[in-house]
């Protein structure tokens, strides 16, 4: 007999079964179903404030948040009368409705759609060729936009047609190799068999802004800075698409798609059409990320190959997972905190006093409140003045490198951190590689030995990102992104946002 | 004489130069309850592949309610009418479980994905029967898949529970012949007594026809009609639990042709 391994909390003990039922009244008994399910509730409800709190918010509606949430993002312009935070609000709503187009293939139908950013180069492509002097087409938006989600859409289902076949790493290769090709073709263009069809490197210039029912909106205001119409526009068909995929979510079709995410053949022997399923997702992603290509072409007039390639593929995966994949508004948020912190790391000075806070912020939650947290930080601060005033002395050439603005944050740095004017050539790899080399040990170490390693660390990551990261923005934000993702793999796999996820039990 | 619901015939399947099943004729009649046993890899699961359509026979022909099935995709064949539930459990872990229940409605129902996204009165009266379909369903089986657990994620129920689900959902397909493979693996005493009632109850309460492999001879004894024993591909035995059991084939099948045979 098989018996012996199953669970014990299903099974009534024998003769108890008569006990249980009677005494129904006085609640339910240990090892029956109620009590099973009495006993996961207890556990949810514990954790006291916070727990309540939590309840009480997940009793808040969706569509209370998303009113909350469209309302701030609206106010952001009102709040800010300068173009450059418009703008970065207007590239954030578009990396949100990325994000939502990325989540019904990668979230929801489980397919790694590697390729997902050409389909947004492909919108902004086609709106630049049908409403430019490239062709001498000048199409009105309300029609390009309808026939540009078409034209991604099919693109999106011969893209998708080897997904039939193909799953996980194999359709990634695929798909990736898709958006080298579109990116080889858009930056070659300009002689396809004799005929100049992209502008090659030159990319297609002076696009027509967009014109909605009867008003034209140009890029810029007369002033010369960004249109903030375009951001509200964008806003406005990013409730649409959060809305419609949230109903598409919720329907036989979306219960289908992350049926065969979870399980393809059994979604398939369930009477699931699973090969038509993958293709749609794949076109309903596509769909949406060529009408966010739209926007950008439209607003920046121009339209480049180069503004479609890996950097930005990587920044979109990385907001979806951080958020969590497969819940919306997970992703969403998982944009919104990516775009606001790569802005931030542009500035050396916003960057800077977001370094030391995370540090700080990462001692806090690592610590708490405790005297190890007194001894790694005065250990640190006191190192730093001792090293400093060391290195001063031996010559002042290697502190009296420039710290940039930044204000107190930036004083206390240049004042504590050692920035040579002139950095020799194997400073940066050898302090970069001792970084790495000294956190790896670090994770090896316990107890006061790993306190007592975390002082010189700290004081080397900060010598690392005064003298290099800060010099080299570009390569700094894609090293955080990954910083980012190795901590949430740690803390909170699923996303900040996103559900439990359980493969095999 | 019962119409035949299924029908194989003479179905051979090989994987290269092996052969898991030669020749096979088998039918299931209208309102049946048929049994298939024998030792591990005779060929069992790969028999329900063949009809569920996961697998194509290399030779043969299966017939399903008078057409055949041979070539149609695993889909198209449970909107025919045939569904089934795994050996090793294949549920949607990540979804509730009333959830579960509801994506097999996928095949019998209609609404696309506009109608979906602008909740068109029609799509929302279909998306309140399926969800009233899933519930009863789950309602059959008893205390054991109450109300508290629907919302629940597939993997936060038990093993037996899980098999219990999969039967759920794949009554939920509208079957008219049920496909169980070992519905009583790794079930207690208690909870395999459970399925055989249960099954017995899916004929004459749900009126599905039943084609089910099992190991457990207690249930196959207490539910089949008819008993299909398979050794290395080929049928070696069929008719009545007695019959089949006391047959010297099943019996070498199972224990070999050494002492115990001869007692």
């Amino acid at each position: 007999m098989s018996g012996g391994y199953d669970d014990e909390l299903n099974r009534p003990l024998e003769g108890a079964l008569e006990a249980t039922t009677s005494e129904g009244a006085a609640g339910p008994a240990v090892g029956r179903d109620e009590w099973v399910a009495r006993h996961g509730g207890n556990r949810e409800q514990r954790g006291g404030r916070f727990g309540a709190l939590e309840e009480r918010l997940r009793g808040v509606p969706w569509w209370a948040w998303l009113t909350l949430f469209v309302a701030v993002f609206a106010l952001v312009p009102v709040a800010y009368d300068s173009g450059y935070v418009r703008r970065v609000a207007f590239d954030i709503a578009i990396y949100m409705l990325l994000a939502l187009g990325l989540n019904v293939v990668v979230g929801w139908g489980g397919l790694l759609d590697l390729g997902f950013v050409a389909f947004f180069g492909i919108g902004a492509y086609a709106y630049a060729l049908l409403s430019s002097d490239h062709y001498g087409i000048h199409l009105p938006t309300i029609v390009s936009i309808p026939l540009i989600m078409i034209i991604g859409a099919v693109v999106g289902l011969l893209v998708g047609l080897p997904s039939r076949r193909l799953t996980g790493d194999y359709l990634a290769i695929v798909t990736l190799f898709f958006l080298q090709l579109f990116l080889t073709v858009t930056t070659n263009g300009d002689d396809l068999f004799g005929h100049n069809v992209t502008g090659g490197a030159n990319g297609i210039l002076k696009v027509d802004p967009m014109s909605l029912f009867g008003h034209a909106l140009p890029a810029a205001t007369h002033d010369g800075s960004f249109n903030v119409a375009y951001m509200y526009v964008v806003l406005a068909v990013f409730v649409v698409v959060f809305v419609a995929l949230r109903f598409v979510n919720l329907s036989r079709t979306g219960r289908a798609w992350r049926s065969l995410r979870e399980d393809s053949l059994a979604a398939e022997v369930m009477g699931m059409p699973v090969n038509s399923l993958k293709l749609m997702s794949f076109a309903f992603g596509a769909a949406i990320a060529a009408l966010t290509g739209t926007f950008v072409a439209a607003v920046n007039a121009s339209v480049f190959s180069l503004s479609f390639a890996f950097p930005l593929l990587i920044i979109i995966y990385t907001m979806v997972i951080l958020g969590g994949a497969g819940s919306q508004a997970g992703v969403v948020l998982g944009a919104v905190l990516i775009g606001v912190l790569l802005e931030l790391l542009r500035d050396p000075g916003d960057s800077r006093l977001l370094f030391y806070s995370v540090v700080v912020l990462g001692l806090f939650a690592a610590f708490r409140f405790s005297a190890r947290l007194a001894v790694v930080v005065a250990g640190t601060l006191a190192f730093g003045v001792v090293v400093h005033s060391i290195a001063g002395a031996i010559d002042s050439g290697w502190v009296n490198g420039s710290g940039g603005e930044g204000g107190g944050v930036a004083d206390f740095a240049a004042n504590w951190v050692i920035v040579p004017t002139d950095l020799a050539a194997w400073v940066t790899p050898v302090s970069y590689i001792g970084l790495v080399t000294l956190a790896l040990i670090l994770t090896l170490l316990h107890g006061w030995a790993r306190l007592a390693l975390l002082v010189p660390v700290l004081y080397l990551a900060a010598f690392v990102w005064e003298n290099v990261m800060l010099s080299k923005p570009e390569p700094t934000r894609y090293i955080i992104l990954g910083v980012l993702l190795i901590a949430l793999m740690i803390l909170r796999p699923a996303g900040l946002l996103g559900e439990k996820r359980v493969e095999i039990i | 004489m019962p119409e035949k619901l299924l029908d194989l015939q003479g179905v051979s399947m090989a994987f290269g130069g092996l052969k898991c099943i030669q020749s096979l004729d088998l039918h299931v009649d209208e309102g049946e309850i048929v049994s298939v046993i024998g030792p591990n890899g005779a060929g069992k699961t790969t028999l329900f592949n063949l009809v569920t359509g996961v697998y194509q026979p290399t030779e043969g022909d299966i017939v399903f309610a008078g057409a055949s099935i041979k070539g149609l995709d695993p889909h198209q064949i449970t909107r025919r009418g045939i569904a089934r539930t795994f050996q090793t459990l294949r549920l949607f872990l990540n979804m509730s479980v009333r959830e579960n229940v509801m994506t097999a409605a996928y095949g019998h129902t209609k609404a696309g994905v506009f109608r979906s996204m602008l909740r068109t009165p029609g799509m929302r009266r279909e998306e309140r029967e399926i969800r009233e379909l899933a519930e009863e369903k789950l309602a059959f089986f008893g205390e054991r898949l109450m109300g508290y657990r629907w919302d629940q994620p597939a993997y936060s129920l038990s093993y037996a529970n899980r098999r219990r689900l999969e039967i759920a959902r794949a009554t939920a397909t509208n079957p008219r012949l049920l496909l169980l493979d070992e519905p009583a693996a790794g079930m207690n005493p208690k909870e395999t007594q459970e399925i055989t009632d249960l099954i017995a109850k899916l004929r004459t309460d749900a009126g599905y026809t039943i084609l089910v492999i099992e190991h457990d001879m207690h249930v196959v004894e207490g539910i089949s009609d008819r008993v299909v024993a398979l050794d290395h591909g080929l049928k070696i035995a069929e008719g009545s639990f007695e019959e089949v059991a006391t047959s010297p084939q099943v019996i070498e099948a199972y224990l070999g042709t050494g002492g115990m045979a001869r007692k």
